[in-house]
């Protein structure tokens, strides 16, 4: 039944017909490799393996067995029945009472309990891609802008663009401070938007960044909230990540620090969240505004008609995060987990020279490739990174996609595979880097004796290493991320 | 803790978020919040408000607990171990194709299998709320109109107009046809929007319609057809109600319109359909857009990122729906259940002098209390919605609320309360209307 009709694309509006969606970027050729070429342990095992999707899948056999130990939670079993119909008819959208007790409770214990979050300022979203955009529609106008550090999570360029008709500024992070958000980058990014009559409505910071997987510490939280105090502009914190920190220096929220800046406005700052991340659930779609602003709490509740939390999910969820033993040993388990996998992955790469952004969270780690570049060019970043798909099998996402400032960084996914897997994926990139090594490097012969010895121990160390707890898993399923309600 | 006030001055929030578009500030909402200050209840508050402004579909849930009764292991919605982690980490956009599948399915079940639908032409969105506003974004640009005939579901100021910048011209209809759309009320509005400078993008009706529960005609659905396609503009169908028709062949949809033509120039064509009052399950936040464009599906489905529906709802829904055995009977019963007590109410507000417009579908019907207003104007109507709302203690929504040009029409849900609610509902308005008639003679 195809009802193809070429002139009709004048029939649709312009955010129909423009590119926000984001999809034409060359950011989607790795997924295109990996769809056409999906790695699997043993039924491809010469496939390309998916690391540029930051997905959370080591601690499901914890939530497994919860699910299997709480038939209750479930309105499809016969323990959750009675109450199925309650729920199902259930659309008020402030939500059920026990799910945003549940999950503000949770948000409090993700930050080690040193702040409270009150149940009744907790707004039902989309997932945080619904949450980010329904905050922008409730703080800026059409043609206004955000400032958001450099680099940043690609479909923020859709979710607060699209369809709300507002403005990115980018404000610009770099290496040689290890992407720290200053406060001259931030004056300076507000200036040049005033200088081009952009009017600049708030800052975006994604805490713990993505990509970089590092946290904000407390003075440049500060700063932060000093500045956008002093602008009288809004802050939105996404700390989507919270639950990912796996070390030190440990995760701070906007919600500690506000407290400690005097005269901060706090109807100036909100919250976005979501279970994507930190529990591994993008499927159930759940997306949370946190905001400090009761009328900005008002509007969004009512905009979240537009992208309720499933009621079905609601409880499950409520049920789950209410279970505080399994809370506490989930946090910590996910923690160690993803110290584990980001060790492993960082010193297996640093031991062939490849250096990467030091960071303590996320899903995925910032990979240094500058020197494997011809030239200091986003061009040759592409070229790099089409070589790293195509000859190495790796899908990772090149830095230009997150609009970073200086060519030659990678965002590396590791948390949404099994060991098996990043075995593989780790090997690759050794072999690749070695083999980069040997054509860019005058090195000596006994120095490559030396190193062949020091790659051949570790690879044994690293064997040694794997005694995963967990049940092997399959290669993700997910596809592009053309398909992805977050990336 | 409670929420601090805070003194000092609200700092710039957007003009979406200081108008009042969405809505609520109607008089409509009143009637909920008296009604949630004293909601009535069998046994614990025999005396108070009766909710009959929420169309709710409580008729057949009975039919849906037997079902998860008798499939519970089989449903798998989130309770088997390894189907938990694919769903829960399953975020496609396209939705799982078994949901589709099942959906498309099921579209077709409630038309009679009078039209076929294409499971990859189905675009998820969490509830039709979401469904109208996304179509709207993609078929018009801010300033631009939808044509909706009046009176229609007042949500609708909501979800077309509020973050979209979209004006909803009024297609006006009257109770000379019984309401229906003609030729000429739809010429007049799309007139009235050109002497305005506004460009009209589309056309939306509901059908089965709401507020009054009635079908839309073979020939009227032909002729907006014809409209739309002379003036090359895009029609939306919201077809909600499609399941709650009583009798499943006087429901036409305009899917069967495009399917005897043989889909020629469909591409203007989409349909919105929901669960929520078929299936009688709001919460869950199923919408599907069915489109026969192929650039609107394209980009309605990378915009349904903003509002996909649960995986773990999908799954549960994708089993239930694909159950033939269970869907057949389940939209049989539903119907015969909704036209049972369609006739009920009908019977009980006549032998209490007041007549309803002649409906066949929907969970409310539309009440003429125009003699019972002393000038025929909108506010006499609120005047008598108030003393309904306060005196005999039912939530009914009035007809200005929907746009009704007409003063003095109420729409009245009745499937979302028991059987002996809706007779005691039925027994104050009787008793009311004799005091009306006593208080007339004196």
């Amino acid at each position: 039944m195809g009802f193809i009709s070429g002139n009709n694309k004048k029939l649709l509006s312009k955010i129909a017909t423009n590119d926000g969606h984001g999809e034409n970027s060359a950011y989607f050729d790795g997924w295109k490799a990996y769809e056409n070429d999906p790695f699997h342990l043993t039924q491809n095992p010469n496939g390309v393996i998916q690391m540029g999707l930051a997905e959370n899948q080591l601690c499901f056999d914890l939530i497994q067995e919860w699910v299997v130990n709480n038939p209750k939670a479930s309105i499809c079993t016969s323990e959750g029945a009675q109450d199925f119909k309650d729920i199902a008819i259930f659309q008020d959208y402030h939500g059920l009472p026990e799910f945003r007790k549940a999950v503000s409770r949770f948000m409090e214990k993700v930050r080690g309990d040193r702040v409270t979050f009150d149940p009744e300022r907790i707004v039902m979203s989309g997932g945080a891609t619904g949450a980010i955009e329904t905050l922008t529609f409730c703080l800026a106008d059409p043609g206004d802008a955000f400032l958001v550090p450099t680099p940043y999570y690609p479909a923020f360029d859709r979710d607060l663009r699209w369809r709300t008709r507002v403005q990115l500024y980018p404000v610009v992070c770099e290496s040689s401070n290890n992407f720290k958000v200053t406060k001259e980058a931030l004056e300076d990014a507000y200036e040049k938007a005033q200088e081009s009559n952009i009017r600049v409505k708030g800052l975006l910071i994604n805490n713990p960044s993505n990509p970089l997987g590092t946290v904000l510490d407390r003075e440049t939280l500060k700063d932060i909230l000093r500045f956008i105090n002093d602008k009288n502009i809004h802050l939105v914190c996404d700390e989507i990540y919270a639950a990912t920190a796996f070390s030190q220096p440990s995760f701070i929220s906007i919600a500690e620090v506000k407290e400690e800046v005097v005269g901060c406005n706090e109807n100036l700052v909100h919250i976005i969240y979501s279970l994507s991340k930190d529990l591994g659930f993008p499927g159930f779609r759940v997306g949370i505004i946190y905001s400090y602003n009761d009328v900005v709490v008002n509007i969004a509740r009512k905009m979240s008609s537009f992208g309720l939390v499933s009621t079905q999910t609601q409880r499950l969820i409520a049920s789950m995060l209410s279970d505080d033993i399994f809370v506490e040993n989930f946090i910590a388990k996910s923690s160690v987990r993803l110290s584990q996998r980001h060790g492993l992955f960082t010193k297996g790469l640093a031991q062939v020279g490849i250096n990467t952004l030091k960071s303590n969270a996320g899903l995925f780690f910032w990979m240094d490739l500058r020197r494997l570049l011809k030239e200091p060019t986003f061009e040759d970043e592409l070229d790099l990174w089409h070589i790293i798909i195509n000859e190495v099998k790796l899908n990772v996402s090149p830095g230009c996609s997150f609009h970073c400032s200086e060519p030659g960084w990678f965002r590396v996914c590791f948390a949404n595979m099994d060991d098996e897997t990043m075995r593989v994926a780790l090997r690759r990139i050794r072999h690749f880097v070695l083999k980069e090594n040997k054509g860019l490097e005058v090195a000596s012969k006994k120095q490559c004796r030396r190193n062949k010895l020091e790659i051949s121990l570790s690879f044994r160390r690293l064997d040694d290493f794997m005694n995963s707890p967990f049940m092997n898993s399959p290669h993700s399923p997910m596809s592009s991320p053309m398909v992805q309600a977050r990336t | 803790m409670t929420i601090k006030i805070e003194k000092r001055p609200t700092v710039g929030l957007s003009k979406v978020a200081t108008s009042d578009t969405h809505g609520e500030d109607s008089p409509y909402f009143a009637g909920w919040k008296a009604y949630d200050e004293n909601p009535f209840d069998e046994v614990h508050n025999p005396s108070g408000v009766i909710q009959m402004g929420l169309a709710e579909n409580q008729v057949s849930f009975d039919l849906l607990e037997e079902y998860l009764e008798k499939y519970r292991d089989v449903a798998r919605c989130g309770s088997g171990i390894s189907s938990f982690r694919e769903n829960a980490l399953f975020q496609d956009y396209h939705g799982l194709l078994s949901f589709r599948k099942a959906m498309a399915s099921f579209m077709e079940q409630v038309r009679g299998g009078r039209a076929t639908f294409d499971p990859d032409r189905v675009v998820i969105t969490a509830g039709a709320t979401a469904a109208n506003e996304l179509l709207t974004f993609i078929l018009a640009d801010p300033g631009d109109a939808l044509l909706v005939p009046t009176p229609y579901y007042p949500g609708f100021d909501r979800d077309l107009r509020w973050r979209t910048d979209v004006k909803i011209v009024p297609v006006h209809c009257n109770n000379s046809n019984n309401f229906q759309v003609t030729p000429q009320a739809l010429e007049e509005a799309y007139k009235e929007a050109e002497s305005k400078n506004i460009k009209v993008k589309g056309v939306l009706i509901t059908n089965p319609s709401n507020p009054f529960g009635a079908t839309v005609q073979r020939l009227v659905l032909e002729e907006i057809v014809e409209f739309v396609t002379r003036k090359n503009i895009h029609l939306v169908s919201d077809e909600i109600y499609s399941g709650s028709a009583f009798c499943c062949s006087e429901f036409v949809s305009i899917a069967e319109i495009l399917e005897s033509r043989n889909y020629m120039d469909s591409e203007r064509v989409h349909i919105v359909y929901s669960l929520s009052k078929d299936l009688g399950l709001p919460g869950f936040r199923v919408g599907t857009i069915y489109s026969y464009n192929d650039n609107v599906v394209t980009t309605a489905r990378r915009m349904s990122s903003f509002t996909l529906i649960s995986s773990q709802t999908q799954q549960l829904l994708a089993s239930m729906l694909s159950d033939e055995t269970f869907t057949q009977n389940y939209i049989k019963t539903n119907r015969e259940r909704l036209r049972r007590r369609y006739e009920m109410i009908i019977d009980g507000l006549r032998s209490a002098g007041i007549e309803c417009l002649k409906g066949n579908a929907g969970l409310f019907c539309w009440m003429n209390l125009s003699p019972l207003l002393e000038k025929p104007t909108k506010d006499c109507e609120l005047a008598v919605w108030n003393t309904i709302l306060h005196e005999v203690k039912l939530n009914i929504s009035p007809g200005s609320s929907c746009h009704c040009s007409e003063p003095g029409w109420f729409r009245v849900c009745f499937a979302n309360m028991s059987e002996n609610t809706l007779e005691i509902a039925l027994k104050r308005i009787h008793d009311f209307m004799e005091t009306r008639t006593i208080i007339q003679k004196h």
